[in-house]
């Protein structure tokens, strides 16, 4: 079984809607949404829910007034500023590294385990999907990416199926890192920008500090045909396979809107001609 | 006053909406790109850089020597940062959240704390926008801390315009946090529409006033409209999709460079915004 996890750096450069298009080409796979923190596949999978349950991880300090006798230790030992000086804990700023309640001389701080998510088992029409949400305004969302991650390699075990196929978070921080740790490799989308060009270097770099193997490919080309051809440059001399590019075409859009993938609305588009392309590259490279 | 520009789903054009504001509202005015792990604003700024400073972040060092392996820096840690294992106390620097617990804890003075870098800010100028970002280290997880480095150049007085990161979480949070007022860009279609309505949970759990700008806002569907009107959100600014605009963005051009006469309706973008916040704060 492989994994291979979509990721760009950039954001808005087509991750989800290319992974939802590659849907209708994959065989054996299972889909794993691990952007838990603005998670869209779900939004053309339609998942059929069959198993949810909440996530929890990670405490924050609540202080219990009818202990407290405000010595104020537990304010001069927070980095954070999270106590007030009414001694009340912002839950927002709260790290969950537990000084207060370790060294209150009262015992008055309490350190409940957090409820921060939920994640889900589903089926879909092109198979079976996990994925998970993030409440708002949560930590962890690393340890759910790598829970959903586990869990959809587990799932696809369970079903003998052959591939793993992630949808990743944009940006290089700790969802990011997370959602690339000993994956088989990583499909980098990007767009043929200077934001976009400057984003694939630095997850390009990410993969690479993380030993992940890459692949890339640019959506939207025609906007900028020569950055396009800039970022096929930049893979080639980098050594990372550069497997085509997608031009920019309203159906993305109009098959969202209906719910649906490209292939679904119009499977004779040049659009859905060119990411076969890349999809046959990615069984010939990646898969087998 | 701090304007703090956000969106939940990527790519909307938080970036394009951060930079084509400062430039418009003159002097006085101040740039934060608080999209660390992705920083791209200074791409369509082009700042002379003054001035660079890398940024760390306290991880335990332990002297082997005074540590008597109790296992209390172990016990305290919440993020498996430093563990006793056999006769040897290792710390994982990376996991580190800097909370200082097992320094704190160690009865034998064993612990004390060197720096991780976190990344780099720099500052700089185009005119009489200043301009300052970071740069969060590749390989780094934590890009909170280092947000927050940055929103700590913010001046008093005069406007603070912050190009957030995308999502709900924490990042977004740090750099949405004791704003005046957020700018949440969005695209009319289901992604952008879903990612807006967390984005607007996010900034309710905030308290702050905010208002949406929707880009492309000729493609998709009315939904984004229909949510905005039941929820009471005004609409500050839409940005047709064009092509040239798109093509410019590309090439690291402002829209207000490629066709000057955006600019007013920046300026009027930010008229409007101090208008809500003077009569929120009367």
């Amino acid at each position: 079984m492989k994994e291979l996890v979509i990721i760009s750096g950039k954001g808005g450069t087509g991750k989800t809607s290319l992974i939802a298009a590659f849907a209708s080409l994959a065989k054996n796979m299972v889909l794993c949404d691990a952007d838990v923190d603005a998670a869209d596949l779900h939004l053309i999978m339609d998942p059929d829910v069959k198993q949810s349950s909440d996530f929890e991880s990670g405490h924050t300090a609540i202080i219990n007034k009818d202990k407290c006798t405000e010595c104020g230790l537990c304010r001069d030992l927070c980095r954070w500023n999270a106590i007030d000086e009414d001694l009340i804990v912002d839950p927002i700023e709260c790290e969950g590294c537990g000084v207060c309640y370790y060294f209150c001389p009262e015992n008055a701080v309490e350190f409940p385990l957090n409820t921060c998510g939920e994640w889900f088992i589903s089926d879909t029409r092109f198979g079976p999907m996990v994925h998970a949400r993030l409440g708002i305004a949560e930590e962890n969302s690393g340890k759910l990416v790598t829970l959903v991650r586990k869990e959809a390699k587990n799932l696809a075990e369970n079903k003998h199926m052959t591939l793993v196929l992630t949808d990743g978070a944009p940006g290089v921080g700790c969802p990011v890192i997370a959602s690339i740790g000993g994956a088989d490799a990583v499909l980098v989308v990007t767009e043929p920008t200077v934001s976009g060009v400057h984003d694939m270097e630095r997850v390009i770099q990410l993969a690479d500090f993380f030993g992940i193997p890459a692949v890339v490919c640019v959506n939207k080309y025609d906007l900028n045909p020569e950055k396009a051809e800039e970022v096929e440059n930049f893979a080639i001399k980098k050594g990372l396979a550069f497997l085509g590019r997608v031009p920019f075409d309203p159906i993305f859009t109009k098959a969202m809107v209906q719910g649906r993938n490209i292939f679904e609305y119009d499977s004779g588009s040049e659009a859905c001609h060119m990411v076969k392309g890349i999809w046959e590259k990615i069984e010939h490279n990646i898969i087998s | 006053m701090i304007i703090s520009i956000a969106s939940g789903k990527g790519g909307t054009g938080k970036t394009t909406v951060a930079t084509n504001l400062a430039v418009s509202i003159g002097s006085d005015v101040q740039l934060l790109d608080c999209d660390v792990e992705e920083p791209n604003s200074h791409l369509f700024i082009q700042p002379a850089v003054e001035y660079t400073e890398t940024i760390t972040t306290p991880v335990p060092e332990v002297d082997e020597s005074k540590c008597t392996l109790c296992g209390k820096c172990g016990e305290i840690c919440q993020f498996k940062a430093i563990v006793v294992i056999g006769n040897t106390v290792l710390p994982f620097e990376e996991l580190c959240h800097s909370c200082g617990g097992c320094m704190e804890v160690c009865p034998e003075g064993a612990i004390k704390e060197k720096e991780r870098v976190l990344g780099t800010i720099q500052k700089g100028r185009r005119n009489g926008l200043e301009f300052i970002h970071g740069t969060l280290r590749v390989g780094e997880a934590m890009s909170p801390p280092l947000i927050r480095k940055v929103r700590a150049f913010s001046r008093q007085g005069g406007v603070t315009i912050i190009d957030a990161p995308p999502g709900t979480s924490c990042p977004v949070i740090a750099s949405m946090k004791g704003a005046d007022f957020i700018l949440l860009v969005t695209e009319p279609t289901p992604f952008g529409l879903y990612d807006l309505k967390l984005a607007v949970g996010a900034v309710k759990i905030l308290d702050i006033p905010c208002g949406l700008v929707i880009n492309r806002s000729d493609m998709g569907d009315d939904k984004v409209r229909t949510y905005a009107e039941k929820e009471s959100l005004s609409i500050m600014m839409e940005i047709p999709f064009d092509r040239g605009i798109a093509e410019a963005y590309s090439r690291g051009e402002l829209i207000v460079e490629y066709m000057p006469e955006w600019k007013e309706r920046f300026i009027e973008l930010y008229r409007r915004i101090e208008e809500i916040i003077g009569s929120n704060t009367v």
